[in-house]
């Protein structure tokens, strides 16, 4: 099987987040990769485990997305691609990284493509369905197991809590929710072995595409922090007293019960 | 001028979901003088329904009647939503950022070739332009976007827009439109409810939420009991879920949902950034744990030190005795 995962890098979740010129500052900020798609890595993995075949990351960003695709080779993945965008284009959005990967797969065979449902950074959740539609694939958002038995996939996608249970065909993208799997984490023989592992670098010429091929259809005006929450009343007392006086406040100071 | 903007109306068990409503308002925020069309989806007879949105400021509504849409499906959906947009042609279309919405959007936005704007909180005109407001990094920031070419797609976060007062003596058009479906190519087979029974956790107005300090799953009844008699939903931090006591899908954080609830009350949880991240941007922030220490308090309205299994249930009962008072 061909298997493709799109993997982005994001902030580590530990990270603040900071404001410089309008923009948020990334420069120092530690890169991992996005969550979700970690699920898409595993799975992917065990896939290619099962059925044979191959696992090709493929990554839109800058240079710094080279170690998460490493990472994810040293998951277990067998290639890495990284269109590196990072001095041709300033402001990309899920439209252009979308025309980006549809180029890349014009020439492609794939079976199954993998992604995370959202990336835990700006969380458009597009990147997936798009690249789907414009690839005419069948795309299954949120699922939460995958079982493939000749060209027919049987699925489990979370559907804001309940289950869905579906059947389809490959070839098929779909995007991976918590609960799929455990992504496991790479072993040091598996670090080793993904040094040697090839990472091919792509830019928009290699793509034979123009800057205005890919020019976005939105356009971030302004980005800035939510008003710091100030710590409240701890209340004091017995707990019968500090719970009275807790419904006492929720309904005449909150207004909210 | 006003625009048309095409809603796309989202039904939970034969119901219009509120943020459906929400979306019409959204339409008006965009301009008062918008031409708000409906479109919805659905197996049986869907008159009620459309009426509904009317009377929440819909200027006419598109029925689409097919028995392959019992439930939602992407590519029925999107085949029959593209047909009303071909019809309409429209100059914007809005609908909820929900399970549908996230799964549809990107959808017909890539089919149209224009921006999403997904996940928005906020909208107003500016400058000829429809500047929307959505949080990133799970909350941690905010952008304004606007989309630059094509036809503008968004997607609301429920809860966050509040509709337009209920007229029932507003009149519009209802349009039936008829499809035909040949292929199909994802069946579903079956659908697990599971979870709470009740309401949506990103819908919920009040979010009970627990974390490690429930200590097991018989740990989240109290919370259940306090959460059904508010009329709200519970859910869990990740350390809860990770420890086995509750479903991933009460996950509330970076990796999990984001939730912005009039009231939230945090039992048990510490309060990691990942937590914070999902939940510091409800209105009013009440924690209960035992360490007086814990992060949580930083960010909470009202605190409580103390033992939840006591806390809770106390909380409970003096909630029930003012109702009754009331």
């Amino acid at each position: 099987m061909n298997i493709f995962v799109l993997l982005k890098s994001t902030f580590d979740t530990e990270e603040k987040i900071e404001i410089r010129d309008n923009r948020i500052d990334d420069e120092a900020a530690e890169l991992i990769i996005n969550p979700y798609d970690e699920y898409a890595v595993e799975e992917a993995v065990k896939q290619r485990d099962t059925h044979g075949g191959e696992v090709t990351i493929i990554s839109v960003g800058g240079e710094r997305s080279e170690k998460q695709i490493r990472t994810a080779l040293a998951m277990g993945a067998d290639k890495g691609v990284l269109i590196n965008i990072q001095d041709d284009l300033e402001e990309p959005d899920q439209f252009t990284t979308v025309r980006l990967l549809q180029a890349f797969f014009e020439d492609k065979e794939v079976d199954l493509i993998l992604a995370g449902n959202v990336a835990i950074d700006n969380a458009s959740g597009q990147v997936g369905p798009r690249l789907a539609d414009k690839l005419n694939l069948t795309c299954i958002t949120t699922i939460t197991s995958l079982t493939i038995d000749g060209g027919v996939a049987s699925i489990e996608r979370d559907v804001e809590g309940d289950t869905e249970i579906i059947e389809t065909h490959l070839p098929l993208l779909a995007t991976c929710q918590q609960g799929l799997n455990e992504p496991r984490y790479p072993s040091l023989p598996g670090i080793m072995k993904a040094k040697k592992k090839p990472v091919d670098e792509l830019e928009l010429d290699d793509l034979d595409l123009e800057e205005e091929d890919v020019a976005p259809k939105t356009k971030t005006i302004e980005v800035f922090l939510p008003p710091e929450r100030k710590a409240g009343k701890l209340l004091e007392g017995e707990v019968t007293e500090q719970v009275q006086e807790l419904v006492s406040l929720l309904k005449h100071e909150a207004k909210i019960i | 001028m006003g625009k048309k903007v095409l809603v796309i109306g989202e039904m939970k068990n034969n119901k219009l979901r509120n943020v459906t409503f929400e979306a019409i308002a959204a339409s008006k925020l965009m301009s008062k003088e918008n031409e708000v069309i409906g479109v919805i989806c659905g197996e049986g007879n869907l008159e009620a329904q459309a009426t509904e949105m009317i009377y929440f400021g819909a200027d006419r509504v598109h029925t689409i009647e097919n028995e392959k849409m019992k439930a939602y499906t992407s590519q029925v959906f999107a085949k029959a939503i593209i047909h009303v947009i071909d019809k309409v042609n429209p100059d914007a279309i809005i609908m909820g950022h929900t399970a549908v919405g996230k799964d549809l959007a990107p959808k017909l936005a890539s089919r149209l070739n224009s921006g999403l704007v997904s996940d928005v909180i906020e909208l107003e005109e500016f400058g000829g332009n429809i500047v929307f407001t959505r949080p990133i990094y799970s909350g941690k920031a905010f952008e304004k976007k606007i989309i630059t070419d094509g036809i503008i797609v968004a997607t609301i976060r429920p809860n966050n827009i509040t509709p337009l007062d209920h007229d029932d003596t507003r009149k519009g058009e209802l349009e039936p439109v008829n499809i035909t479906i040949d292929t199909v190519d994802v069946i579903i087979k079956d659908v697990l409810k599971k979870a709470t029974a009740g309401v949506d956790l990103s819908e919920a107005k009040v979010v009970v939420a627990g974390g490690r300090g429930v200590k097991g799953k018989e740990g989240f009844e109290p919370l259940y009991e306090l959460a059904d008699l508010l009329g709200g939903a519970v859910g869990a931090s990740r350390g809860a879920c990770d420890a086995g006591y509750c479903d991933y899908s009460l996950q509330i954080g970076q990796t999990g949902k984001v939730v912005t609830p009039d009231l939230y009350i945090a039992c048990g949880i510490s309060g990691a950034i990942q937590h914070l991240a999902g939940m510091s941007n409800s209105k009013v922030i009440v924690a209960i744990n035992k360490d007086p220490e814990a992060n949580i308090f930083n960010v909470a309205d009202y605190g409580i030190v103390g033992d939840l299994f006591e806390v809770v249930p106390q909380l409970t009962a003096e909630i029930k005795k003012m109702k009754l008072a009331t």
